[in-house]
């Protein structure tokens, strides 16, 4: 029988990770990304993950910490800060394996895994170093026209983590602001796909109903959630709040002083969620920060 | 009459890039090009669409720095959850970016420099979407700084974006969408006009000449100029300080020099 009661704690959702899987993180740079999920890997002693995203910090600690042997990218940044510096320091060491992407081959490759395809066919790729660099095969049209196109291959998830504004506890989530970039497709790519939520409420039709739209995936996509008020900080989480810029200046000039992750991981990553976030003025603090303005 | 800074002239030869583009979304990337798109879609070219930097299209582009956050009005929504579907895979975009480096294939980088992929040198962003938009829709660039640098001798350190190069190409691929327009520099305007889509120099500055283009860049030009690079008028100007009411322009160019003076 399936559990349609999918909520669990953090530890939890981590304790379902394992060694060497390929993760994906939704989000786009310093936006929606499920910092809190983050932060309890990083608690946790899980290692060699290969990291699927569109980074930001994410990808900055986790390979600050050493727990990505791979890394499938087409950008890491935060955007106003633009080069990520965490992640540059574990490139320029020669520290990670990397499968550079352009963004829309990245997304294509996530569809094809979502779709079950071995891959899907792109003109994205040619005439660039990526194909040679990344070992991505080209496959001929059948058809009369004899297209030469590249295979981008399907990135199959074992996990993937979101952050989303909220969610019911059989996993019917709700996503706002603006742009929910591919965390549809992180979920659909992935075997299992863990959540968490600004807001849990008890059945989502008796206190929403009329947002529906903003289920942006089915909940047979969704394995597990648990609910963390400020749980994307440092990055967004439009409408709740924006991007803590204070803090990521913070990250990035630990970077250079003292340059040592451990030396700073208890601020940016602390024993828990409460003490993490009372780091940075706490919850309230975090609520009130302000929508970026581009 | 009115001072112009160098700055607010690349702005003004960036404008004419978009011009005639048709209904397609004009981005600009960075201060020099968003304020360029957004002067070009007020001035000549009403039709472009752009987004508001975010995940809206706007119909009235949105000035730089600090404003109101609900401050943009939105027309339409292109956010980048269909980026792909909507822009940049059907060839509906303009973009105009700054790479960290250019050859003279018109190959562009911004995701390393030396080293090797495993280990690079330097680590910058990644290619982001330079491969898709090069093999899809017309891209221009903007140089704050001309140097050789920049305008590299050989190949860039990363192919990040398609260019011309024959070597490059692997036959049998649709190349029929690469379009690379326009570059415009601190010292000059160029463009692919060339033969085999050779890099010339098509205006240079006031006081610039192609001698000192030519030794700022890593491989040979062709002079095409045909006169110097047109100054803003008054209309324009206006237009450009409304757009950018902090003057974050006069930080993009070294020393913000000033270059002439508009009636």
């Amino acid at each position: 029988m399936t559990m349609l009661d999918k909520r669990m704690t953090p530890a939890e959702i981590v304790g379902q990770l394992s060694d060497g899987m390929t993760l994906g993180i939704g989000g786009w740079g310093p936006r929606r990304k499920p910092m809190a999920l983050v932060r309890e890997i990083l608690r946790s002693d899980l290692k060699d993950l290969t990291v699927v995203a569109y980074g930001g910090a994410d990808v900055g600690m986790l390979c600050a910490a050493g727990k990505v042997k791979k890394l499938v990218f087409a950008f890491v940044s935060l955007d106003a800060i633009p080069l990520e510096p965490w992640f540059r320091k574990a490139r320029e060491a020669g520290q990670i394996e990397v499968l550079e992407l352009d963004e829309g081959m990245f997304q294509w490759g996530l569809k094809a895994a979502a779709f079950g395809l071995p891959f899907l066919p792109t003109r994205v790729g040619l005439g660039t170093d990526l194909a040679e660099l990344g070992g991505l095969k080209t496959v001929q049209s059948p058809y009369a026209d004899g297209e030469v196109l590249i295979a981008m291959p399907a990135l199959k998830l074992d996990a993937a983590l979101l952050h989303v504004n909220r969610s019911d506890w059989r996993g019917n989530i709700h996503a706002f602001g603006p742009d929910v970039y591919y965390d549809e497709w992180f979920a659909r790519a992935a075997a299992k796909t863990y959540v968490s939520c600004e807001q849990l409420v008890d059945r989502m039709e008796d206190h929403y109903p009329a947002e529906a739209q903003a289920n942006i995936v089915e909940r047979a996509f969704i394995s597990g959630v648990t609910e963390i008020p400020g749980g994307a900080h440092p990055s967004s989480m439009p409408p709740a709040y924006g991007w803590d810029m204070k803090a990521f200046k913070a990250y990035t000039d630990a970077a250079k002083e003292p340059g040592n992750w451990a030396e700073v991981a208890d601020r940016f990553v602390a024993s828990d969620e409460q003490t993490y976030l009372a780091g940075f003025g706490g919850v309230e603090a975090v609520k009130a920060l302000p929508l970026p303005i581009f | 009459m009115t001072d112009v800074t160098l700055a607010e002239l690349c702005i003004f030869a960036c404008s004419e890039a978009f011009r005639n583009n048709g209904e397609v979304v004009a981005t600009g990337v960075g201060p020099v090009p968003r304020l360029a798109a957004s002067l070009a879609k007020l001035t000549h070219s009403p039709e472009l669409m752009m987004t508001d930097g975010e995940a809206y299209l706007v119909e009235q582009p949105v000035p730089l720095g600090p404003r109101g956050y609900d401050d943009r009005k939105a027309a339409g929504y292109l956010p980048f959850s269909r980026f792909f579907d909507a822009a940049v895979w059907t060839g509906r975009r303009h973009a105009m970016v700054t790479p960290t480096q250019i050859d003279r294939f018109g190959q562009i980088n911004l995701s390393q420099l030396g080293g090797t992929h495993q280990q690079p040198k330097t680590q910058m962003l990644g290619v982001r979407g330079f491969p898709g938009n090069t093999i899809y829709h017309p891209n221009s660039f903007f140089f704050p700084s001309h140097t050789s640098r920049v305008f590299v001798a050989g190949e860039v350190d990363m192919v990040s974006g398609v260019g011309y190069n024959p070597a490059k190409r692997v036959p049998g691929g649709n190349y029929s969408a690469v379009d690379l327009r326009s570059i415009v520099t601190n010292l000059c305007v160029m463009d692919f006009g060339g033969p085999d889509n050779a890099i010339r120099v098509v205006s240079l500055h006031p006081g610039v000449t192609f001698a000192q283009v030519q030794e700022a860049t890593g491989f040979e030009l062709i002079d095409a100029v045909t006169g110097e690079t047109a100054l803003p008028d008054g209309e324009a100007l206006a237009i450009i300080a409304s757009l950018d009411p902090h003057n974050i322009r006069g930080s993009v160019i070294k020393d913000n020099p000033t270059i002439g003076r508009a009636a």
